[in-house]
């Protein structure tokens, strides 16, 4: 009996042992006769390649690791905008799928089938290469919104002058603390009084009164710097000023949305669904109004049914980002995995450096998530 | 004189009301047709902002006439059902309708009327439509790849031999379908595997060697699939019985196994086959690329099969287990008579979309140089002579993998019905 449990045990193990033992011995053999050193110094040199979109300061000059971090960021940067656009989406169409009206119903179900089936490479080549191609030259593009210009180089938008930032920054978190402890104490006194008090309306007068009131006695001030159109050379213009959103970005982050968030409806429809028929009878029958209903009795519940797979979705985005290497959007796999193994030729760190940060960010997700899982877990006696 | 109360419709004024509705409903239409289509504004003496809304209020207006309860008449009462229950609903049906009205004629127009397919130039796209001209040259390229148009006979043949045998085990005789399982799982790679190599490689029988650095197109995005797909399926249910063992040493490398895959893109997997797997090799050995990124594939989504197949397995009640334990079954026994077969028809959906995800997933196979359908569009379209026809061959490949995909997942969607077993 003992070695019936043993055997499959150490044939595992030998089975692992030999292959990585295997793959080892040859990697050390290979290297020696190509003359590669294993090792990371080569962080530390200096990368001598330029990255066109770049969140913190970077030129040819930095070394590789900072190149490493420039791409990390504009990865992250997408998946941070792409999974709050496509949480966004994804709830509306998610809600529109279960709406009584014929029409919402249809076309929310229409655009789920027609994105989810068509892979996500091929979804971002057509918003770069045919969508945004069709824009205007700068030159000819439309002023939007009066302050804007969309092009085939990017939009251009105004950026933003503050002056005593911090001061304003300071008082949006002391805002959002005092929000936070607000909500608690009306929900304590919710429970003991019944009394409702008017929570939405009280903490947002705080959210957006108490940062205005830094304008007018923090010395805080703001101040647009708007794109203006400069003439290069005879045929090319460009823009002066303002703010700059490349189009890779763009397409990007409009494909990821929309694939993701076909998916994340799904989870939504299918978690409102979850919730039995009786629950909404039940709460309307004691008088909560529509909205109530959904707010109060629904939606909590519904919540612990779509947490789960919609986390997964948000790793998935993640790990799609990597597709940026395909339209050129300087993100981890291209900066790094793509740019500087060309010129280090250090195959085995940089993809190995590569996956362990995709692995860090998807383990990190994961428990995470599995911790706020647990916590609003029903607690069952 | 009849009392008339325009805030709320009633059906003794029924005449009234629905003349009054189409009147305001067909008003907002023309208005917004004609801003857009005919270049007049009929409302244009009104200030900007409230000139660009009136389509919209002139319709609401409209369906808000037309919101007549009990009317008796029975369309009409569908019709109120079920885009115009109230003043909100009314705004978003009518928007969407706008929408299809601004959107439909321009799309219909480039993909059909305007569009050219005659001819087999450039210069025969002369309408301000689609030029499927350009799909209708390049279709070879993009079923084929570089394979040579004389030797493209060896494809399909090959593709309709493996469907044969794909087919075949649906008409076993019913005293042979116990060994259906075996036939899929290992025999069929064996068959599919050597028509490819002798067929579609060639080299001997007299057929002309053609590498596989000239395959590609939508032939080759079956091939990666179909192998991918074969071997994923019995990886991950081995990984789901590992993960699921109470045996530590094959739990916790299961676990480590799954988790990485999961982990990691598919993209940076597939640079690990092109630029790292051959340092992991003697020096001199070569494997094939195409071989290299089918076991990639491979490798990843039978992490992603595995978790789905756990889950049917955590489905099952535990009475199923001690009730085959307690019939003195073996762990094998158990699992291959009595769990599996419960447990894979729990998870028909899951792998269905573990199956689409891996479709999708194919065009990414240009990082290592190897061009499908997407990836021999992208080289179309920098074809000098071809400039500027991306759009139609995305339309188009878009177009493929919508047909694949919607199908596979409605029926994986029939399948479903088809096996549901109420517990």
């Amino acid at each position: 009996m003992k070695f019936k449990k043993i055997l499959p045990q150490l044939l595992t193990l030998l089975f692992i042992v030999l292959i990585f033992g295997f793959f080892t011995m040859n990697a050390q053999e290979n290297m020696d006769t190509r003359g590669i050193e294993f090792g990371f110094g080569f962080l530390k040199q200096e990368a001598s390649f330029d990255i066109q979109f770049s969140l913190i300061d970077y030129d040819g000059s930095h070394s590789y690791a900072r190149a490493y971090l420039v791409g990390l960021l504009n990865t992250l940067l997408v998946a941070f905008i792409g999974i709050i656009l496509a949480t966004l989406l994804g709830a509306v169409v998610g809600i529109a799928r279960l709406s009584p009206n014929y029409l919402i119903k249809k076309t929310a179900s229409f655009y789920i089938e027609f994105f989810r089936n068509i892979p996500l490479l091929l979804q971002i080549f057509f918003w770069y290469f045919a969508a945004l191609r069709a824009l205007p030259m700068p030159e000819d593009a439309p002023l939007l919104l009066n302050s804007s210009f969309m092009t085939i180089k990017g939009l251009y938008a105004p950026a933003p002058i503050w002056t005593n930032f911090n001061i304003f920054f300071i008082t949006l978190i002391i805002a959002m603390i005092l929000i936070f402890f607000f909500s608690r104490y009306a929900k304590k006194k919710q429970e003991i009084e019944g009394k409702q008090l008017p929570v939405l309306l009280i903490s947002s007068t705080i959210f957006i009164g108490l940062p205005l009131l830094t304008f007018l006695i923090g010395g805080v001030d703001l101040s647009f710097s708007f794109p203006v159109i400069r003439q290069m050379s005879q045929s090319s213009y460009t823009f002066d000023g303002g703010f700059k959103i490349p189009p890779e970005l763009i397409a990007l982050t409009l494909a990821l949305t929309l694939y993701t968030a076909t998916f994340i409806a799904e989870n939504v429809r299918a978690g409102i669904q979850g919730i039995g028929k009786g629950q909404k009878e039940a709460a309307a029958s004691i008088g909560l109004t529509p909205s109530q209903v959904l707010k109060l009795v629904i939606m909590p519940q519904a919540l612990r049914i779509i947490i789960p797979p919609t986390t997964n979705q948000y790793l998935n985005l993640t790990k799609n980002s990597s597709l940026a290497a395909a339209i050129a959007y300087p993100d981890l796999v291209l900066v790094f995995a793509g740019t500087a193994m060309m010129q280090t030729g250090k195959a085995i760190e940089i993809v190995g450096i590569t996956m362990a940060t995709y692995l860090t960010i998807s383990l990190a997700i994961s428990l995470l998530m599995n911790w706020y899982n647990k916590r609003i877990a029903i607690q069952e006696k | 004189m009849i009392k008339v109360n325009l805030l709320k419709p009633d059906n003794k004024n029924l005449s009234l009301f629905l003349s009054l509705g189409s009147l305001f409903f067909v008003l907002g239409i023309f208005d917004f047709y004609s801003n857009n289509f005919l270049n007049t504004n009929i409302t244009s003496f009104l200030p900007r902002i409230i000139n660009f809304f009136t389509p919209l209020i002139f319709s609401v207006i409209g369906l808000h006439f037309f919101r007549i309860e009990f009317s008796g008449v029975k369309i009409l009462d569908n019709i109120n059902k079920n885009i115009n229950t109230s003043n909100f609903n009314a705004v978003l049906s009518v928007i969407i309708i706008l929408l299809i009205i601004f959107a439909l004629p321009p799309l219909l127009n480039w993909l059909i009327f305007d569009a050219n397919i005659a001819g087999d130039t450039k210069e025969a796209c002369t309408g301000g439509g689609a030029c499927w001209v350009y799909i209708k040259v390049w279709f070879n390229r993009f079923m084929y790849g570089m394979y040579p148009n004389a030797e493209q006979w060896r494809i399909n043949v090959t593709f309709i031999a493996v469907l044969a045998f794909m087919a075949a085990g649906f008409f076993v005789p019913t005293r042979l379908r116990n060994y259906l399982s075996f036939y899929y799982t290992i025999l069929l790679p064996i068959i599919s595997f050597i028509l490819i190599y002798y067929i579609i490689s060639g080299g001997s029988f007299g057929l002309e060697w053609v590498e596989t650095g000239a395959w590609g197109g939508l032939s080759l995005t079956f091939i990666v699939s179909f192998f991918s797909l074969i071997f994923c399926f019995p990886l991950g249910m081995m990984l789901a019985l590992g993960r699921r063992s109470n045996l530590p040493v094959v739990k916790y490398s299961s676990i480590s196994f799954i988790e990485f895959w999961r982990g990691v893109p598919l993209i940076t997997v597939l640079f690990m086959s092109a630029v790292m797997f051959p340092m992991f090799l003697p020096d001199g050995t070569y494997v094939d690329k195409l071989i290299r990124v089918v076991v990639a594939i491979t490798l990843f989504e039978a992490a992603y099969t595995a978790e789905v197949i756990r889950g049917g397995l955590q489905a099952l009640p535990r009475g199923q287990y001690d009730a085959a334990k307690s019939l003195g079954m073996g762990y094998w026994k158990m699992h291959i008579f009595v769990i599996l077969p419960q447990a894979l028809k729990l998870v028909i959906p899951g792998i269905a979309n573990t199956f689409l995800a891996l479709i999708k997933d194919t065009p990414l196979i240009f990082v290592v140089g190897l061009l499908e359908v997407v990836g021999m569009l992208n080289l179309a379209k920098a074809n000098p002579k071809w400039l500027g026809f991306s759009m139609e061959g995305y339309v188009f490949a878009g177009t493929i993998f919508w047909i694949i995909c919607y199908s596979m997942s409605k029926y994986s969607q029939n399948l479903e019905l088809k096996y549901k077993t109420d517990r």
